[in-house]
């Protein structure tokens, strides 16, 4: 069959080009490796639970999904781009708790506190990126400080204003109706309540494949991650690419954490601790390589999805959940080494 | 006796800006310098670079080469002198401004990104794109053809431009590189050692897309270290020592000896020969190193240490 393809359009093809049929094709892809684990996973999950293939519990695990999937998306590109941010944990907290006691304590329109809350969030990624940057120094260190700088300033700020460890019920203020109905009610479909969140998930992962593939924005940030230097020597605005990462990736902490905050109406502040690892987890299950310039948005997607499986599955299949981090350990490690092997046979496949 | 150097002024009087028909070189550097603290790369550097010519830059490893390219494709400024482009001074602050006058640089070892596709590397940082605000995307069929037939042009027939760059051997990228330079109309190219990791053949390959380049009117600089890969391709060479220019000879003037006693200075071969006798080393390596001395005294080359830097 690819053969009479082959010999029928002699223009096009260079004969030297061996036709690699779909399947190789889409093993060349850097998401393929999540892709069967999540296969893999849904299959054996959907094998042991009976409930695990329900409509309604399948939405279930979608939300799961997506409240690791939203971050995934901005930290996968950050990682594409060479960088890894470990402050987005707490990040999504100190935004939740910016528009919570803004608005409390000036009593004003719940809106805007969230907007507020829109402007510090981009502008933690802003100084995380400017910071590195001017210092040169490894994302590591400089996110690091950033998280545990955040984390004693959304405990001691909380204590200061509220005078508790969790900031103040805001379901009554004006506005709190309508933000709700936009960051944290679900959608009816077919009889299932789908978070709006799967769908703001969804819209993200679309919005930054397209951004990453198909434009301007989306070639630089291959280049900066694979390699800064060439990159600047042909032109590319490295600074400016590495600092607009890091806040596409304060607006994805500005939208959970807002989530966060109207799902419930009050935010613990010391919360998010260690989410970062579940971010960054994601990405790298989805093939995104830790030292940039490799990867794909979708493929944050399907490692934030296999993260919702497995933690949702571990449920329905009626385990004790304190295996949970053991299975997601695992499947990091099986996951990326499948993407190890996926990766060489693809490349050693081409004609 | 000492070959001919280059009078700059005189260098004018040949050349005519087609535009303006006055004197003027595409670029030019007055004694030029640079340090880094108190460590001086470059002192008091003297060239110009015109359409249709080849400027090898020539010197040892700390010679001041790169600093010297470095300065002209604005990665680094220059403390001293004046650089000028098309008789205009300029200092430039970033890359960016070098590309924007027409001066691009192909890096020896940061040419391209290796896990990038070739036509995505072709066009980084000038990216083709349609459509109009934010729904601007990249025009990739464009693209991938433009790579192709550009590459085809300068006679480097690619299988796949959709294959990581880094795939490719190392004088494919250098060529696809040069090939992304003339087409983004540069009129200055910078090639920073662009044969040094290379074998012999592939040298050969690189050095005719040095001959193609300078044949579509651009104004080549080629930095390198060994004479015999400058001198078939250049029309003007400088030498560079311990970030002093120590010669600057027009083609016409000097031949591949001198060029390569100048280089390798007469002194320190004939003391390399010496080191070599004491130790009972190879005879050959003795005889050759002699031979290259005897060579070298013939030239008639002086010590390299004697100052003769060009005016401008």
């Amino acid at each position: 069959m690819t053969m009479t393809q082959t010999i029928t359009k002699p223009a096009v093809t260079d004969e030297r080009v061996g036709k690699r049929n779909p399947l190789q094709k889409l093993l060349g892809r850097p998401e393929v490796g999540a892709l069967v684990g999540a296969i893999v996973l849904f299959v054996f999950f959907a094998s042991v639970s009976q409930t695990f293939t329900q409509p309604n519990a399948f939405a279930t695990v979608l939300y799961g999904s997506s409240t690791i999937g939203i971050m995934a998306v901005g930290v996968s590109l950050l990682m594409i781009g060479g960088e890894f941010d470990l402050s987005t944990g707490v990040a999504v907290i100190s935004s939740a708790l910016t528009a919570s006691m803004f608005s409390w304590y000036f009593s004003m329109n719940v809106w805007v506190g969230v907007i507020l809350a829109l402007v510090v969030s981009l502008g933690i990624g802003f100084i995380n990126g400017w910071i590195l940057m001017k210092t040169k120094l490894p994302s590591f260190i400089v996110t690091l400080a950033t998280f545990l700088m955040l984390t004693g300033l959304n405990l001691g700020l909380t204590r200061m204003i509220s005078g508790g460890v969790s900031s103040p019920s805001i379901s009554s203020m004006d506005g709190y109706q309508a933000a709700r109905a936009i960051f944290a009610s679900s959608v009816n479909i077919a009889g299932v309540d789908v978070n709006n969140t799967v769908f703001i998930w969804t819209a993200l992962v679309a919005v930054a494949s397209w951004v990453l593939l198909r434009t301007k924005v989306g070639n630089w940030i291959f280049a900066v991650g694979g390699d800064a230097n060439a990159a600047r020597a042909v032109g590319v605005p490295v600074k400016a690419t590495k600092i607009g990462l890091f806040m596409a990736v304060g607006f994805c902490g500005w939208i959970l954490g807002m989530h966060n905050l109207f799902a419930f109406d009050a935010v613990q502040s010391g919360e998010g601790v260690g989410n970062e690892f579940l971010y960054i987890i994601a990405a790298v299950i989805g093939g995104c390589l830790l030292t940039g310039g490799y990867g794909s948005a979708v493929g944050g997607a399907i490692g934030a999805f296999i993260f919702g499986m497995a933690n949702k599955g571990i449920v329905y299949a009626q385990w004790n959940p304190d295996w949970f981090k053991f299975f997601l350990g695992l499947m990091l490690l099986l996951a990326t080494i499948v993407n190890l092997i996926v990766k060489r046979r693809a490349d050693a496949s081409k004609g | 006796m000492n070959a001919k150097q280059i009078d700059q002024q005189q260098l004018l009087k040949d050349e005519k800006d087609p535009l303006t028909h006055t004197p003027v070189h595409l670029l030019s550097l007055e004694n030029v310098g640079k340090h880094y603290g108190n460590i001086v790369a470059l002192t008091d550097v003297t060239m110009a670079v015109d359409n249709g010519r080849v400027t090898c830059v020539l010197g040892d490893n700390g010679a001041g080469k790169s600093t010297l390219i470095k300065i002209i494709a604005g990665l680094h400024q220059h403390d001293e002198g004046i650089l000028h482009i098309m008789g205009e001074e300029r200092k430039f602050t970033s890359p960016r401004d070098a590309l924007d006058v027409g001066i691009a640089t192909v890096y020896q070892d940061l040419a391209v990104v290796p896990l990038m596709p070739i036509w995505r590397n072709f066009f980084l940082g000038s990216e083709l794109t349609t459509g109009v605000g934010p729904f601007k995307k990249l025009d990739v069929q464009k693209m991938k053809d433009i790579t192709k037939k550009e590459l085809a042009d300068m006679g480097i027939d690619l299988r796949d431009v959709e294959q990581p760059i880094g795939q490719l051997s190392g004088g494919e990228r250098q060529c696809v590189a040069i090939a992304r330079a003339v087409y983004f109309g540069a009129k200055v190219l910078i090639l920073d050692e662009p044969t040094a990791a290379l074998g012999v053949k592939q040298s050969g390959v690189v050095l005719r897309y040095i001959l193609q380049a300078r044949d579509r009117g651009l104004g080549v600089i080629f930095i390198t270290h060994n004479p015999h890969h400058a001198f078939p391709v250049g029309d003007r060479f400088l030498l560079l020592k311990r970030g002093r220019s120590i010669g600057y000879y027009d083609k016409k003037d000097i031949t591949l000896d001198e060029l390569t006693a100048q280089m390798a200075g007469g002194a320190e071969l004939a003391e390399l020969a010496h080191e070599l006798e004491q130790l009972g080393g190879h005879g050959d390596i003795v005889k050759e190193v002699q031979a290259e001395v005897a060579g070298t005294e013939n030239a008639g080359a002086t010590d390299a240490g004697t100052p003769n830097r060009v005016r401008a």
